[in-house]
């Protein structure tokens, strides 16, 4: 297997793929990016045609406010998928994403990605489902956020 | 109920006790020192009702170290009537204090395995006797891991005991909050999302668990998502404890007084509860 499916295999996004279908998944992949420290990684409105395989490293989702400073909604970091507005028209980037620290991650291209899913359904199943679960807690993260839980009781 | 020592001849009957020292944590929350009363013991877990003269009674967690036999710290959220009267005391004050009440953290039977505390914002208050406890007996457990979340980097207390905590070699400390302005450099997220990244073994690990009851319902899910044994994982729970002692009636929680049988509940016992909203 070639190494960078070596490393896609080992991620844990892609954790209980087939290798045949990780191999797949290399065929389509950029290859390995890294970004040094306060590198702007994505732009809000800009073409989103990348996603992620975060490795090593932090990322910083930001959200731009206009006229006040921006605020840090989220981070991804060691082990997670940074990236699913490739999957979903527009296809644009909703936020900012910057590093925090150096970063590895492996790039995926989202319009090759997304021939592959349509030329074998069942692939594009996998993928969808894994991305999915990844929605699904952020989401559920994200209404944990809204409740404010550590707020004062009202 | 469970007594680190008969500190009071009556339970219902306040022990008058001097304010040594008080500082604030956050904008919202400050720790008060006591001078405790001759014999006073209390194991990590337990709480004390705190008696604000003329204003009224709350249940508070000790939350400073239970080795320290000369000073009793509470910290304090300073919101409703009794805590912000104790926010306006100083130093030679007098309080009245009842307990120590409730049960402890399982610190003992954790011993062999991991020690893992998830702690969201004044929830760490609880915890921190548990943890300066593990970490005063060190050779005892594994690992030591500690996933706090909050709401701001304003919000997070015992700042310096944190930055002093992820400096040692042999304890593993994960903080995040919810929201951030650009300066801070850790991370933002819940807390349950530390869960997944902390490293610890599933199989061998004690969960204490402390902080809004939502939170606590996310960890456990999230635990039990992790591969912890539900029986492993254990919650503080919180509820309006006025007698301490199970006869009110006012923390009732489903089949069980909070202040009697409680604080610290295992998930197992309570997972079901925790959905039911009735409750």
């Amino acid at each position: 297997m070639p190494e960078l499916a070596e490393r896609m295999l080992a991620h844990p996004f892609l954790a209980g793929f087939e290798p045949d279908d990780v191999e797949r998944l290399a065929a389509v992949s950029v290859g390995p990016i890294e970004w040094p420290a306060e590198a702007i990684v994505a732009r809000t409105g800009a073409v989103a045609d990348r996603c992620y395989l975060v490795e090593r490293g932090d990322l910083a989702v930001e959200v731009q406010r206009p006229g006040r400073p921006p605020r840090v909604i989220q981070t991804v970091n060691d082990g997670e998928v940074l990236g699913w507005s490739w999957l979903v028209e527009p296809y644009r980037w909703s936020f900012d994403v910057r590093s925090l620290t150096p970063t590895t991650a492996i790039e995926l291209d989202g319009p090759a990605l997304r021939a592959a899913m349509e030329a074998d359904p069942s692939l594009g199943y996998r993928i969808v489902t894994r991305f999915t679960a990844v929605m699904a807690g952020r989401l559920e993260a994200t209404r944990l956020q809204l409740l404010d839980v550590y707020g004062t009781r009202d | 109920m469970a007594l680190a020592t008969e500190s009071t001849v009556d339970p219902m009957v306040p022990v008058p006790t001097t304010i040594v020292d008080r500082w604030d944590e956050t904008d919202d929350t400050f720790s008060l020192s006591l001078a405790p009363p001759p014999g006073y013991g209390f194991e990590p877990g337990q709480f004390n009702m705190l008696y604000a003269f003329g204003v009224g009674e709350v249940a508070i967690s000790v939350s400073g170290d239970p080795a320290s036999h000369g000073r009793l710290v509470h910290t304090v959220r300073g919101v409703g009537s009794v805590t912000k009267r104790l926010r306006d005391l100083v130093p030679g004050d007098v309080i009245g204090v009842r307990g120590p009440f409730g049960n402890a953290w399982p610190v003992t039977a954790a011993e062999g395995g991991d020690l893992v505390v998830v702690a969201g914002g004044i929830g760490l208050a609880p915890l921190r006797p548990a943890i300066l406890h593990a970490l005063a007996h060190r050779d005892r457990y594994d690992r030591v891991v500690l996933l706090y979340g909050t709401r701001t980097p304003r919000d997070l207390l015992y700042a310096d005991l944190l930055s002093e905590w992820r400096g040692r070699f042999d304890m593993e400390v994960l903080v995040t909050v919810d929201n951030a302005s650009q300066e801070w450099r850790g991370s933002v997220g819940v807390v349950t999302k530390l869960i997944g990244r902390a490293p610890f073994d599933p199989k061998a690990a004690t969960v204490l668990v402390c902080g809004p009851e939502v939170m606590m319902r996310f960890c456990g899910r999230e635990l039990r998502r992790r591969g912890v044994p539900t029986d492993r994982i254990w919650l503080s729970m919180e509820r309006n404890m006025q007698c301490a002692i199970g006869v009110c009636g006012h923390c009732q929680f489903g089949p069980v007084f909070v202040c009697r049988d409680g604080p610290v509940f295992r998930y197992d016992d309570l997972e079901d509860l925790l959905e039911i909203r009735e409750v």
